[in-house]
């Protein structure tokens, strides 16, 4: 059970490191066709879309809970806060919302 | 020669210092994955193991209710690389924002693409210095690694309030790394809602999996708008002559 679960994780890293090494270790990135360049230079933010929505809805049954936290951050990130205080205004926020309902 | 270690030490620092975010974002969700394994039976030794050697919170925590169902080695790997598939997008957004270093050394710190330090990478202003990259890598590695132990040990403690409200961590962070870019740019407003349309529409369609979902909107965001704005770009060139 223990020896196979350790294979597992094994095969869990392998999987999971080939596609974070390949493309840095192979691109210089200087060699490329501008439209490959700009749509990459546009993945940054279009994966944070894709992060954030819809899943910080689900994070909990009740989604007002999400509906909530999404909206604390987006005030807080909106008015210029650090990420960090973002972040940890976001959970006292939600701390306060959990004791309340 | 000197002027340059001074240099790559504090660029080192300043990327631990924009990685604190990542770290103290990893601890709650890093604990509740100890404390999950706890309970689907693995040993503290298996859950640090899982964090040190694949280092991505998703999957982790999905391995575990296969683990608990029942599935085989092959559906869990494979289910692995799915979710996980997207970190190839990252890197290869990466390789055009890094500043140039040896292949083996870039293979490094690439073992530390998450989407937490991804986002602080990509969203940094200027390039990122070799230094930066294994800054911030560093010390959320550090966290995620720690935590999943010290979430074994005594995450069952934690008040429950607590726990529930640090599930909004990491996507608290995310809103806090794009926002100031969206303030900045219609481009990036674009580009995030048109990926975040899209994903949605995957996810309740339940046409793709959650890893293929997040590839494919961030795709076809990303190729959508680059179309249109070249085309802006070229009309606007026409109009000009």
């Amino acid at each position: 059970m223990s020896s196979s679960i350790i294979l597992i994780i094994i095969g869990m890293g392998i999987v999971t490191y080939i596609p974070r090494m390949l493309p840095l270790a192979l691109f210089s990135g200087k060699s490329m066709p501008p439209f490959l360049e700009g749509v990459l230079r546009n993945v940054p933010y279009a994966i944070l879309g894709a992060l954030i929505f819809p899943k910080i809805f689900l994070i909990q049954d009740d989604i007002w809970f999400g509906i909530t936290g999404a909206i604390a951050a987006l005030i807080l990130a909106f008015i210029g806060a650090n990420v960090i205080v973002v972040v940890l205004g976001s959970i006292g926020v939600l701390s306060l919302y959990s004791l309340l309902f | 020669m000197l002027e340059a270690s001074i240099e790559k030490a504090s660029s080192f620092r300043e990327g631990i210092q924009s990685g604190l975010s990542i770290a103290i974002g990893y601890f709650p969700i890093a604990i509740a994955f100890g404390l999950l394994s706890k309970t689907t039976g693995l040993t503290l030794f298996e859950t640090v193991l899982m964090s040190l050697v694949v280092f991505a919170g998703a999957s982790q925590y999905m391995s575990l209710s296969l683990i608990a169902s029942g599935a085989g080695a092959f559906v869990i790997i494979f289910t692995t690389f799915v979710v996980n598939i997207r970190h190839f997008l990252m890197s290869a957004s990466l390789s055009e924002k890094v500043e140039p270093e040896k292949s083996l050394i870039k293979s490094l710190y690439a073992f530390g693409i998450t989407d937490e330090t991804f986002s602080v990478m990509a969203t940094k202003a200027g390039s990122v210095s070799t230094g930066f990259a294994f800054g911030v890598v560093g010390i959320s590695y550090a966290s995620w690694v720690i935590s999943s132990g010290i979430g074994f040990a005594i995450g069952a403690s934690l008040p429950q309030v607590l726990q529930e409200s640090m599930t909004v961590a990491l996507y608290a962070m995310f809103i806090g790394l794009l926002v100031p870019s969206m303030k900045k740019s219609m481009k990036v407003v674009y580009l995030a809602i048109l990926a975040a349309v899209f994903n949605s529409i995957f996810l309740f369609s339940k046409t793709l999996e959650d890893g293929w979902a997040i590839v494919t909107s961030t795709i076809l965001s990303a190729v959508i708008i680059e179309f249109v704005e070249t085309m802006k770009r070229r009309k606007r060139g026409i109009s000009d002559e």
